[in-house]
């Protein structure tokens, strides 16, 4: 398992907001893959798949707000 | 190091967006780090990801009217035009030889757009929470970005000419109730668009060349993959070492 984390975007930025998720839960992702995008501000930022796999769980859904370290959704590791 | 410019004049929207999408994978296969499309647009709206579905569907109605094309693309904010008297700049950077920090990037765009009213004599400002460069209670310069695998693309729109503020009036720009204004309003000049568009292709420069973090990295790269792609309509500037 394989936890997709939001990492560090920038100094004093503490939080996002999930705008767009490319695949839905039980979706195969290959590594690099276009996962999910979060935006802050005005930028739009995507978060490649981290490794290849399906993505069993999205915990973090469109609209909501996510915190720099907090977990998105899971990937079953191939 | 150098920046690879492409100065393309007024352009299709959507040719310029698949350039710059072309220019991120570039960029992520480690062909080049630093792209600069300098371009006007032919009359467009595009609508980022913070515009709602009913803004889309009215804007597309008084569009058609017009004759104006509206894009819905993956930037960061809400919806804008570009036209002819503006020149828009989208820089495809890779963030990871600046500073990995969007919020920086956003002000450093913020920061040529004030720079250049600064080179004719007056001072704009920015506004809490509310991106993009501002002359009083009007805006001047909008901002929007993507960013990929640290690699960023879309960008920044500076109003130029004052006969092309007029589509504005069509659309409540960035989701809210302002007033958009231009160069030539603000400092009272006939501008061209090509002297204003030297003077940004100048101020990124200086802003690369000042955020670079990473030069010896940025060699490697250089080293491992020479990058001396030709594509019709650049030039190449350099830029710090």
């Amino acid at each position: 398992m394989r936890n997709i984390i939001l990492p560090e975007l920038g100094e004093g930025i503490e939080k996002a907001t999930v705008s767009y998720w490319f695949v839905k839960e039980g979706d195969r992702v290959n590594l690099k893959d276009d996962l999910v995008e979060i935006t802050t501000d005005k930028a739009a930022f995507n978060i490649p798949a981290p490794c290849s796999g399906i993505l069993t769980q999205i915990i973090l859904h469109e609209g909501d707000t996510v915190r720099i370290g907090e977990i998105l959704g899971v990937i079953e590791e191939d | 190091m150098e920046i690879r410019v492409f100065n393309l004049g007024i352009t299709d929207f959507e040719n310029v967006w698949k350039l710059q999408r072309d220019l991120v994978v570039q960029a992520e296969n480690a062909i080049i780090p630093f792209n600069l499309v300098v371009c006007q647009h032919y009359p467009v709206f595009t609508c980022g990801r913070k515009t709602d579905v009913n803004t889309i569907l009215a804007t597309e109605k008084k569009a058609r009217e017009e004759g104006i094309r509206v894009y819905v693309i993956e930037r960061g904010g809400d919806i804008t035009y570009h036209g002819p008297g503006q020149v828009t700049v989208y820089p495809v950077f890779d963030l990871r030889f600046l500073k990995k920090d969007l919020h920086w990037f956003l002000r450093s765009l913020e920061e040529v757009a004030l720079e250049l009213l600064v080179e004719f004599g007056a001072r704009g400002e920015r506004k809490t929470g509310m991106t993009g460069a501002w002359f009083g209670a009007c805006k001047f310069a909008s901002i929007g970005i993507a960013v990929k695998n640290w690699i960023t693309f879309h960008g920044m729109s500076i109003n130029v000419k004052r006969d092309d503020l007029r589509n504005f009036q069509l659309i409540k720009p960035c989701g809210m109730d302002i007033e958009m204004t231009c160069l030539e309003n603000i400092l009272g000049l006939n501008l061209k668009i090509d002297e204003i568009k030297r003077i940004v292709v100048r101020k990124i420069g200086e802003l690369i060349s000042q955020g670079i973090t990473r030069p010896g990295l940025l060699w490697q790269y250089e080293q491992r993959a020479p990058y001396y792609v030709s594509l019709s309509g650049s030039i190449r500037m350099t830029v710090g070492q």
